[in-house]
């Protein structure tokens, strides 16, 4: 691990710079499944933002323990007992929204970000930055399934978290609330973000070029 | 003899390109225009059937997918090709299979999901997999289901909605007579329902070159061939195979969506499999499906398949082992 990143980039990059949804493209099966409505997104982000943490946490404490060659069952078994009393959690606390999310909840367990969190930086780092670096991902993850959700709901009802956002002229589009729209909305933000992305790339790459010609320049 | 020879050689230049080296005069514009004319025929007994106001629909389809097509190669930063009619062509196309009355605003996205989604997320013209207006019919399919399957009915029928001939049979059990169905005097979309005017039309693009008549012929006879054995199966129960024919937008997507140069095979015996995989996909889907029309999927996948057809119908190279 380079010693120059520092506590901010650690809980940073996982908004952004490697969001799991647009940059790593981990976790589809909930992202498509659940955004039907900007809540569902929500509460889908924040219940496996919660696992996401604690499992992280837990991970990275007992890190020496265990033993590399059933490290993967080992982080499975930490990550179900969290995701279990998120189940049960929302079960008591919330009925409609975990009969909604169905039986997305329980699947966190077998979510791609919290695993791989779990093995490429928790098994690796110290608690503190191993937090950091969940809550990240998992704020990334909420944003990406708010947005999703967001886009879809206005689309497909014209109201989004219950206000009305589009006049009653508009047709819904029914099509949103159905898989399809979520594979499609998903791809077009997914280009977005690509698409942006190679612009700043390019921006930088102009601008090196730029800064070399010029000590070239003075140099000679 | 040293200069004779410097001379000749400086005035025949050797010329190495790659190939293709054989050209013709096709260019893509001349196409697109010429399809166009060839659409002129169903275009005029859509209005006729339907009235002189779905010229409304028509405009707003070709003009929403001519703005798409500029606003995107601008923001591409590549060179404005309205010109080529491509854009135009999608947005006719488009047009032709709405239902008639179909809302002015839903047919402006459906055009610009057309030739956006459909056409230049996969890179613009000769990228795309999929037949672009019937990627945008299938977005607004999927987006506005009640709407797309509203069908006003013809101007010559006393009523004020009627059921597709296709639609009738499926959901009322009654059969259309296939004299109407011929001429075009059916509910249904905009351009799908005169197989005559199609037919004008499909022929001269035959005859001057643009459509290979194997793609038509394969679904022709493809649609008869399994058309014929499901109606033996129980002839009370299931159309006719000239039923099939007639029905939906068979001879528009025949003619006009499935022989789209880009999405469809290039060698022959490509063609016929293309053909006659989208008249299975169709007979199955009518027949066994939920919904009354597949024409538009049926074409849709095997456009995936394109690809795949072309790299097994590969034309052995001259003097290469079998």
């Amino acid at each position: 691990m380079k010693k120059d990143v520092t506590a901010a980039q650690d809980f940073l990059k996982g908004i952004w710079q490697q969001n799991p949804i647009f940059v790593q493209v981990l976790g589809m099966c909930p992202t498509l499944a659940v955004t039907v409505s900007a809540i569902n997104g929500i509460a889908m982000g924040l219940a496996t933002t919660f696992v996401l943490i604690c499992a992280s946490l837990m991970i990275s404490l007992i890190r020496h323990l265990i033993p590399s060659q059933v490290r993967i069952a080992s982080y499975i078994v930490v990550i179900a007992a969290f995701v279990t009393i998120v189940d049960l959690v929302m079960q008591a606390q919330f009925l409609e929204l975990s009969k909604a999310l169905g039986p997305f909840i329980p699947l966190i367990v077998v979510n791609c970000i919290v695993l791989g969190r779990a093995e490429a930086f928790a098994s690796k780092n110290n608690p503190f930055r191993s937090m950091l670096d969940a809550a990240g991902m998992g704020v990334g993850f909420l944003l990406a399934l708010f947005v999703l959700g967001s886009v879809r709901e206005i689309l497909a009802t014209r109201s989004i978290l219950g206000f009305q956002v589009l006049p009653e002229g508009f047709t819904p589009w029914l099509v949103m609330i159905l898989p399809a729209g979520a594979f499609i909305t998903l791809g077009l933000l997914m280009a977005l973000v690509n698409w942006n992305a190679m612009r700043r790339k390019k921006a930088t790459e102009v601008e090196a070029l730029k800064h070399y010609r010029e000590s070239m320049a003075s140099t000679a | 003899m040293a200069n004779e020879l410097l001379e000749t050689q400086t005035m025949t230049r050797l010329e190495l390109t790659t190939s293709p080296h054989l050209h013709n005069n096709w260019s893509t514009s001349r196409a697109m225009w010429l399809v166009s004319a060839a659409l002129l025929p169903c275009t005029a007994a859509a209005l006729i059937i339907f009235g002189w106001e779905q010229i409304g629909i028509l405009l707003a389809s070709i003009v929403s997918a001519a703005a798409t097509e500029a606003v995107i190669q601008k923001l591409r930063r590549l060179p404005v090709t309205l010109d080529d009619g491509s854009a135009v062509l999608t947005g006719w196309l488009l047009a032709l299979t709405l239902p008639p009355g179909f809302s002015l605003v839903s047919t402006a996205i459906g055009a610009i999901v057309a030739v956006g989604i459909g056409k230049h997320v996969f890179g613009g013209l000769g990228y795309n997999i999929f037949n672009p207006a019937l990627v945008g019919r299938a977005f607004l399919q999927a987006a506005f289901p009640v709407a797309m399957t509203t069908w006003k009915s013809p101007n010559f029928v006393d009523t004020i909605t009627s059921a597709t001939p296709l639609g009738g049979l499926k959901f009322d059990a009654t059969a259309s007579a296939l004299g109407p169905m011929f001429l075009g005097n059916t509910g249904g979309s905009l351009g799908e329902t005169s197989a005559l005017a199609l037919l004008i039309g499909g022929v001269f693009l035959i005859a001057v070159g643009i459509v290979n008549w194997r793609i038509p012929v394969a679904m022709g006879s493809g649609v008869l061939i399994f058309g014929t054995a499901v109606w033996l199966m129980d002839t009370q129960v299931y159309p006719s195979p000239v039923y099939h024919l007639l029905g939906g937008g068979f001879l528009l997507g025949a003619l006009f969506m499935a022989t789209d140069w880009v999405s469809s095979p290039v060698t022959g015996r490509g063609m016929w499999i293309f053909g006659l995989g989208i008249a299975l996909v169709v007979v199955v889907i009518r027949v066994f499906g939920g919904l009354p029309e597949g024409m538009m999927y049926a074409i849709l996948i095997m456009n995936a398949f394109v690809p795949m057809i072309d790299r097994y119908t590969r034309p052995k190279v001259f003097g290469a082992a079998a």
